[in-house]
């Protein structure tokens, strides 16, 4: 395997690499953050105290880390670059070096991001949203060139995923094999086209935000300065502009791993694909007119509180139509529960409670009391921790023969999905009632506040959780190496499914396909009355055409 | 249930949390409905050996007709969820009343600056007074609270009331409660600021009407 491969295929495990290195460093962080939020000012066991402008980096860095380094090369990047070109029937990529040249551009910015935890006052700690005037001066967080190289390394992944959604776009409208039409295409291909546009639509206003922020650290301007005439707010609009939009980014493909999961171990035909599709674009619309519902009490007019509100609340239609859709794929089907479907079925169960605790966070009075709470982060974990792992996870288990070759193992498969349902449950239920007591975010010590002393033992609890969840993967690590090398050799299609890139060796030549697919159908044909079998592939002649 | 919340002691408060509760309830039920629809199938609908799965893809109105129908069903709870929502939100930000007392708070790194108007009841006059992380008002009477900031942005928050407010700087921002309940509560900054950030606290000190007379005089005790 080359390194400096045009390959979509070994780009994909690139980015899948990369994201997972990024994801042990974002989880790790995670115990210095508990154990200072359970035992206050105490010893960490492996690290050493914790002062609170290094807390403040800790949050920071893990916010920044599991969202543009964890969940977009894995979800987007490292699925969407594996599974497109396969999925549609094409070679590679449209455009296989500026594929190549995106995924080194995100190595950059991944060597950048690393660099900025050593250099002189640590790394960024203004918080992965940087709101100035925070993160507009040095004095004002004592982090100089951690921030700025924080600020470096995003818009460097920005360009790296502009030039990797161009190429997903290209690539879904050009390269399709004979007989693949819209309507044809696996979900998850229209879910990564979909976060691709959005992606591209949404970040222009941020890289233009963070080019402002950047030059009010370095150059001395005052765009976010109120000294200067300058306005703390801008950026606030600018962020989540882009935010929400990303949010679906990362979620769109998580949600599209299920959609492929299910059918194929329901033997059933995903239910509604045309409803799906078009709440994906409806959803993916109303993203760009959400943002404000993080900034109900930034000190914008009130009045347009209401608007953002109505707007927000209405995104639960569209994603309660695909919720819908995939528990009436479960009806009257025939399932089998190898470990991709657990987590798949994991990942819509944690997602459910995760789109309906966003209606509190979204209605604009209960806001006033639970925004900058736990509960709004126990909400985001459960929609994000359920896209970028659980969804990641089942789509690493699923497809991880056609990409290395070989089987993982199953009981070891179970045996993660189990203790990491348990115990993220077992974190992340707890901070609903957290937030609820009021303790807010980001603080570094909740001893010091009368009102949440009470709280305290729920804090232990959940650390205790969080430890057990990280140790939870450790059944995942080995799996993952030991079947990379010694798991039962895959064959082409080991699960009978439809998709095209069980058509493929496992893993794939250099140029995906032996011949040229032709496809017939739509991808989820399972238990049609068409065939004695319960599959029929896409590319399998109509048997009229047969005879 | 009520015990999740710190104990309510503002006018509003109760509006915040009944809207609360109504949402509660109504994605509790879709909670239970959907995790027991899911768990239902899972068993019901296991792999059995010779049984084929219903060929049902779903696409037809007809057929869509069973995930569009709960679709509607969850536009007319949004859609309840925000008239309540925008009713609550006109009382307590849409406008502010008419103050009985006003008080400025300025956040900076890491304290609140209370400045008190005095007797005379405006601000920046000779008679005002500065307290850090201290605020004495009565209980019964709406105050207005100019939020200010003079570094980074802050969130003036006080649990117990059910009032959050961001304070920018460059922006004088108002606020308004009105406490019902005589007592100590705790005013945290909710928004992050700096390496002090957690710790950055102070405190509301509602009085009784004669206790709060006996402050004014001990402070302002020419008059």
């Amino acid at each position: 395997m080359k390194i400096f491969s045009t390959d979509h295929k070994t780009i994909a495990k690139q980015y899948l690499s990369l994201g997972l290195f990024w994801a042990i460093v974002g989880g790790l962080l995670t115990h210095l953050m508990r154990w200072q939020l359970a035992y206050p000012d105490t010893e960490v066991p492996g690290w050493g105290f914790i002062a609170p402008d290094f807390y403040n980096m800790v949050v920071t860095m893990h916010g920044t880390i599991m969202v543009f380094f964890v969940a977009m090369p894995i979800l987007l990047a490292a699925f969407g670059n594996f599974l497109i070109p396969l999925m549609i029937g094409a070679q590679d990529m449209a455009f296989p070096r500026l594929n190549r040249l995106s995924f080194w551009v995100f190595a950059l910015a991944s060597a950048v991001l690393l660099a900025s935890f050593f250099v002189p006052g640590g790394a960024a700690s203004a918080g992965w949203t940087g709101y100035p005037p925070l993160s507009a001066k040095a004095e004002y967080t004592g982090v100089n060139w951690g921030l700025n190289l924080w600020l470096l390394a995003l818009a460097l992944e920005f360009v790296s995923f502009l030039m990797g959604g161009i190429n997903f776009l290209t690539t879904t409208i050009n390269l399709r094999a004979p007989g693949m039409t819209f309507f044809r295409l696996p979900l998850i291909v229209w879910m990564q086209i979909t976060a691709a546009v959005l992606f591209m639509l949404s970040v222009g206003p941020l890289i233009a935000g963070a080019v402002m922020l950047l030059m009010d650290r370095v150059v001395g301007t005052t765009f976010y300065l109120p000294e200067g005439g300058g306005q703390p707010l801008l950026w606030q609009h600018l962020f989540w502009f882009f935010g929400h939009p990303e949010v679906y980014v990362i979620l769109l493909p998580g949600l599209g791993i299920v959609l492929e999961i299910m059918p194929v171990f329901s033997r059933k035909p995903i239910f509604g694909y045309r409803p799906i599709i078009y709440s994906t674009i409806a959803a993916g619309m109303l993203s760009f007119i959400v943002w404000a519902h993080h900034q109900f009490l930034s000190g914008m007019d009130p009045r347009l509180a209401m608007p953002f509100s109505i707007t927000t609340i209405v995104i639960s239609v569209p994603f309660a139509l695909i919720v819908f859709a995939m528990i009436a794929t479960l009806w009257r089907a025939s399932i089998s529960f190898p470990t991709p479907m657990l987590f798949a079925i994991g990942t819509l169960s944690i997602f459910i409670i995760g789109g309906l605790t966003g209606i509190f966070n979204g209605s604009a009075p209960v806001d006033i009391y639970i925004h900058d709470t736990y509960f709004v982060v126990a909400h985001f974990h459960y929609t994000l921790f359920s896209a970028t792992f659980f969804a990641g996870f089942a789509g690493l288990y699923y497809w991880f023969p056609k990409m290395f070759g070989h089987m993982m193992n199953e009981i070891l498969g179970k045996i993660h999905f189990w203790l990491t349902f348990i115990f993220f449950n077992a974190v992340f239920i707890p901070m609903h009632f957290v937030g609820l007591g009021g303790m807010m975010r980001r603080i570094a010590n909740p001893m010091q506040y009368d009102f949440l002393q009470p709280l305290q033992p729920i804090n232990v609890f959940i650390t205790v959780a969080a430890i057990f969840l990280l140790l939870s993967q450790i059944p995942f690590v080995i799996n993952f190496l030991w079947s990379l090398f010694r798991g039962r050799v895959a064959e082409r299609n080991p699960r009978q499914a439809n998709t095209l890139e069980w058509t493929a060796l496992s893993p794939p030549l250099h140029d995906n396909f032996e011949r040229v697919p032709v496809v017939y159908r739509s991808p989820y044909e399972y238990s049609s009355p068409e065939s004695p079998e319960d599959w029929l592939p896409q590319d399998q002649p109509p048997a009229v055409a047969q005879s | 249930m009520s015990s999740w919340f710190p104990e309510n002691v503002s006018t509003f408060g109760g509006d915040i949390d009944s809207l609360f509760y109504l949402i509660l309830y109504i994605t509790g039920a879709w909670f239970l409905l959907t995790q027991g629809l899911i768990l239902v199938f899972l068993i019901k609908y296991r792999r059995r050996e010779g049984q084929r799965a219903a060929y049902i893809p779903g696409n037809s109105l007809k057929q869509a007709a069973w995930i569009l129908i709960p679709g509607l069903i969850v536009v007319f709870l949004d859609l309840w969820i925000d008239l309540r929502g925008a009713e609550v939100w006109a009382r307590i930000k849409g406008h502010v009343p008419p103050g009985d007392l006003q008080v400025q708070v300025t956040a900076k790194q890491f304290n609140w600056e209370i400045i008190y108007p005095g007797p005379d009841g405006r601000l920046g006059t000779v008679d005002d007074l500065q307290m850090d992380n201290e605020l004495h008002v009565p209980a019964g009477k709406v105050v207005r609270v100019v939020l200010k900031s003079k570094d980074v942005i802050h969130s003036f928050f006080l649990p117990n009331l059910r009032l959050k407010q961001d304070a920018v700087p460059g922006r004088e921002i108002v606020a308004w409660f009105e406490a019902t309940k005589p007592g100590k509560y705790e005013i945290p900054c909710a928004e992050l600021c700096g390496f002090g950030h957690s710790g950055m606290n102070g405190w509301l000190f509602v009085h009784t009407a004669e206790e709060y007379q006996k402050w004014v005089k001990e402070r302002w005790p020419e008059k």
